[in-house]
């Protein structure tokens, strides 16, 4: 199959990942849970992984890199410890279940003001609309590095600065830009980031994280063992600990940590061009077939290696499955976990059909992405 | 390695050592990281129930200024343990 659906994970992986997985089962005991050489193997995994991490987002402090399950937990972790009661939040149209959920049920249950900064047709944000909703006394913004729908990159720099002045704190989700696109704390002036390990990074799933900026405030989500202060009736003041509550996912982790050298060595600026030339590739190839749509291309925004489409007026779930079962082709159809970003794009009925290259893409496969999409919609005439 | 025991069920030697304690487990495997880079002799234990401290894990190294020494040199600021106490373990 030609894997074409890499916003939603990584198939293909580096083989250290694997090999870090497997020796870890093999001989991995509980980090943070003893003192035995086991143990200690343990949890030196987790601190490489920690290490490797903070490298890579331009991190000082690697024991506020905090290991979740996913961004989904990661984000869930910012948003429930950091927003309060009677709060102001602003958030974008292009953000993912992850953060509008969260947001939905503090909006209904805990009495908090969420504003979306809108998603124009184009796909296009606008600095004015941050500026008109990012008012003082706003809590926090929360923004996408990148949209998992379109691919656009959002100027999360800009918005944070404005946030920052405006006395916001800022959560930027990463996961669809982590180890395709240079992701830097301070670059970003996030002062939280929520990424996954599964994606770009090529990490096992089950694997994401949270890095926490010094001085940022957050209520644990989950409540438990530590390995450390024991007799506390709370969790410990201490990162990563306060954020970390269970035995972590040693093995998950250590291939994690795995595939971030990987990234690190390969070169993310190298990862982002080899993505950016397949986009390119694909783009200029299908944007003139009859009857396709493309969505977000003119919001005069860069993109991750992400293209959402429409043939006609067809089901996107009709198109993806006939890639999937007539070309071998996987894609991405339906909303994407993007409601407000489809309801903006206007494919909120139809969907839309997700193609995301990644690192292990080749040409040959965009070119026959782009064949088989030919045909499909020479058909739908 | 340094500290291991004498074989299967062998009792192992007592004596003085040096034994930095940490507030996180975090410090301490940072700790155990640029010790093993610069040499300094030592292991990770379990923490000493003599010594209070967050973390349950501790660096025992000789009881000696030369360890001592290389052991701060080596943290060169970067951690900062929680205390360095002298016991006999």
């Amino acid at each position: 199959m030609i894997y074409l659906n890499n916003a939603a994970t990584t198939v293909r992986k580096p083989p250290c990942v694997a090999q870090a997985v497997a020796a870890a089962l093999a001989g991995a005991g509980s980090s943070s849970r003893g003192a035995a050489e086991d143990d200690l193997a343990a949890a030196r995994l987790v601190m490489e992984a920690r290490f490797a991490l903070a490298e890579l987002f331009g991190f000082n402090r690697p024991e506020r890199v905090v290991f979740t399950a996913n961004a989904t937990l990661a984000l869930n972790t910012a948003i429930f410890g950091t927003v309060r009661p009677g709060d102001r939040v602003v958030a974008t149209a292009y953000e993912h279940n992850s953060v509008l959920r969260p947001l939905s049920l503090l909006a209904a249950e805990r009495g908090v003001r969420v504003d979306y900064v809108p998603v124009a047709p184009s796909g296009s944000v606008a600095m004015e609309d941050f500026d008109r909703l990012v008012a003082p006394g706003t809590h926090l913004v929360v923004i996408s590095h990148a949209s998992n729908l379109t691919g656009s990159v959002l100027p999360v720099a800009q918005v944070a600065a404005l946030a920052h002045a405006r006395g916001a704190l800022v959560l930027v989700d990463a996961a669809q830009t982590a180890g395709a696109w240079p992701v830097g704390m301070a670059e970003l002036g996030a002062d939280l980031l929520a990424f996954t390990g599964h994606k770009a990074l090529m990490g096992p799933q089950g694997t994401g994280g949270l890095l926490v900026a010094p001085g940022v405030e957050v209520r644990p989500l989950l409540h438990g063992g530590t390995g450390v202060q024991s007799a506390l009736p709370h969790q410990p003041a201490g990162y990563p600990e306060h954020l970390e509550a269970g035995t972590l996912n040693t093995p998950g982790i250590a291939g994690l940590g795995a595939a971030a050298r990987f990234v690190a060595e390969a070169g993310v600026e190298r990862i982002r061009a080899h993505d950016a030339a397949l986009r390119r590739r694909f783009a200029a190839a299908v944007r003139d077939l009859p009857g396709v749509m493309l969505y977000g291309e003119g919001d005069g925004m860069d993109h991750v290696a992400t293209v959402a489409l429409n043939v006609g007026d067809l089901d996107s779930a009709r198109v993806a499955d006939e890639l999937a079962h007539t070309y071998g082709i996987a894609t991405r159809a339906g909303l994407h976990c993007a409601p407000r970003a489809h309801g903006a794009l206007g494919t909120r009925g139809q969907g839309a059909v997700r193609f995301s290259f990644g690192y292990y893409t080749t040409e040959a496969e965009v070119d026959a992405a782009v064949a088989a999409l030919a045909e499909i919609a020479r058909g739908a005439q | 390695m340094e500290g291991k025991g004498g074989g299967a069920g062998a009792p192992r030697g007592r004596g003085r050592r040096l034994v930095a304690s940490f507030n996180s487990t975090f410090d301490a495997l940072a700790a155990e990281r640029l010790c093993r880079a610069a040499g300094v002799p030592g292991r990770i234990i379990p923490l000493p129930t003599q010594i209070n401290a967050d973390c349950g894990l501790a660096w025992s190294m000789p009881a000696d200024s030369a360890a001592r020494q290389a052991f701060l040199a080596a943290l060169d600021g970067s951690v900062t343990p929680a205390a360095l106490t002298e016991l006999v373990l």
